[in-house]
């Protein structure tokens, strides 16, 4: 399967301008489904942009975000080329990572 | 002087009542269905109440109206929404069926930029054929289950084929067949018939009040409004298909949604369509 995570990088100036769009349910725990059965709280709980072994970017989510998170920041640094590494990790356990290159 | 007044109310009730059979005769009067002129009057419509908008812009709905919600709007195409869905319809679409045969086989050009054909009128069956609709044939026509016409599956595979044929015109034609003539004249009835509880028609929002707020919401013209679907819709967090946007459109104006692909829903996606002729395909879209 394709990586749950977008990410375009780019540097102007000093500073790297980050967007990522994140694909995942971001389930709150308090959603019934059709059935009238609670949907199980299912959300990123950690997701961390990591460049040249720095974190520049750690956000502690929890179930008020929602669905397929989008994320824009920028932080200072970084030039064209480097790896921007992305990570995150959900209530369950499961883990995305993937790397970019800033342009 | 009671009674005179009773006899008073009485001749002018009768008056107004002649009067209304006069009215109604002269309106009665079979009126041709002319779509072509339809298409040219309500276009007409749309460009007369907002000089300011360029004509390829009105497909662009809400975000041709409110400069604020199209700064917010470019800033989202950068990196759209919809991306997940359309990565998944173009794997869906290229996947084979049981049989080994794909969607591509179904369609003219292989399914590729040819949204802005659809719908068309089937002379064969004698009724409009949506892409939604078609797609489901096709799946049926090869063993598969049919999608669900509200759901995500149908949406991807929609925003693919509507992705491939973005700028082209919309380009809708009724056969010269009194059949085609009455589902298009159909639509154009469904679309300014006021229903449900709050009374609405689809143009007493999409005719009458484009740009105008309702609740926190800008209303699309309805001069282009296909051209962009399917939608990725925040306030659904995920996307919606044509289907799905004409049923809750209904239930929003309460009134009792019909079922998905239904005669009545397929001639308004019709005629809708038929009056956008010329708008460019910009699908798939991102609303708030």
């Amino acid at each position: 399967m394709a990586s749950t995570i977008r990410v375009r990088a780019t540097v102007s100036g000093d500073t790297t301008e980050v967007q990522a769009l994140i694909q995942h349910p971001m389930d709150s725990g308090f959603v019934k489904d059709a059935q009238g059965q609670i949907i199980p709280a299912h959300f990123i709980q950690q997701l961390t942009f990591e460049h040249g072994g720095r974190t520049v970017f750690l956000a502690n989510w929890g179930a008020a975000v929602s669905k397929d998170p989008y994320v824009k920041f920028s932080f200072k640094g970084g030039a064209k080329g480097d790896d921007l590494k992305i990570n995150w990790m959900d209530n369950k356990g499961a883990t995305d990572s993937t790397t970019a290159k800033i342009s | 002087m009671h009674a005179r007044h009773i006899f008073l109310s009485a001749i002018a009730a009768l008056v107004g009542g002649v009067l209304a059979c006069v009215a109604a005769s002269a309106i009665a009067a079979p009126d041709k269905i002319d779509p072509a002129a339809d298409a040219k009057a309500f276009q007409k419509y749309f460009t007369d109440k907002f000089p300011q908008v360029k004509f390829e812009d009105f497909v662009n709905g809400p975000y041709s109206m409110n400069e604020d919600m199209r700064k917010q709007w470019e800033e989202k195409e950068q990196f759209p929404p919809y991306e997940f869905s359309l990565e998944a319809g173009k794997e869906v679409f290229a996947t084979p069926f049981g049989n080994g045969k794909t969607y591509a086989d179904c369609f003219p050009n292989g399914g590729l930029g040819i949204r802005q054909n659809y719908p068309y009128f089937d002379e064969k069956e004698g009724k409009v054929v949506t892409l939604e609709l078609a797609l489901n044939r096709c799946r049926e026509a090869n063993g598969e289950a049919p999608y669900s016409y509200v759901d995500d599956e149908m949406a991807s595979l929609t925003a693919y084929m509507a992705f491939t044929s973005r700028g082209k015109p919309f380009d809708i034609k009724i056969p010269n067949d009194p059949r085609a003539l009455q589902a298009y004249e159909n639509g154009k009835r469904y679309f300014y018939t006021r229903r449900g509880q709050l009374n609405f028609s689809c143009a007493t929002c999409h005719v009458q009040s484009p740009g105008e707020r309702i609740r926190a919401e800008v209303l699309a013209p309805a001069l282009g409004i296909l051209n962009a679907m399917p939608i990725y819709r925040s306030e659904w967090s995920g996307m919606g298909t044509i289907s799905r946007r004409l049923v809750t459109c209904n239930s929003q104006t309460r009134a009792v949604p019909l079922e998905p692909q239904s005669d009545e829903y397929r001639d308004l996606e019709y005629f809708l369509s038929y009056v956008s002729n010329g708008l460019p395909i910009s699908g798939p879209g991102a609303r708030p």
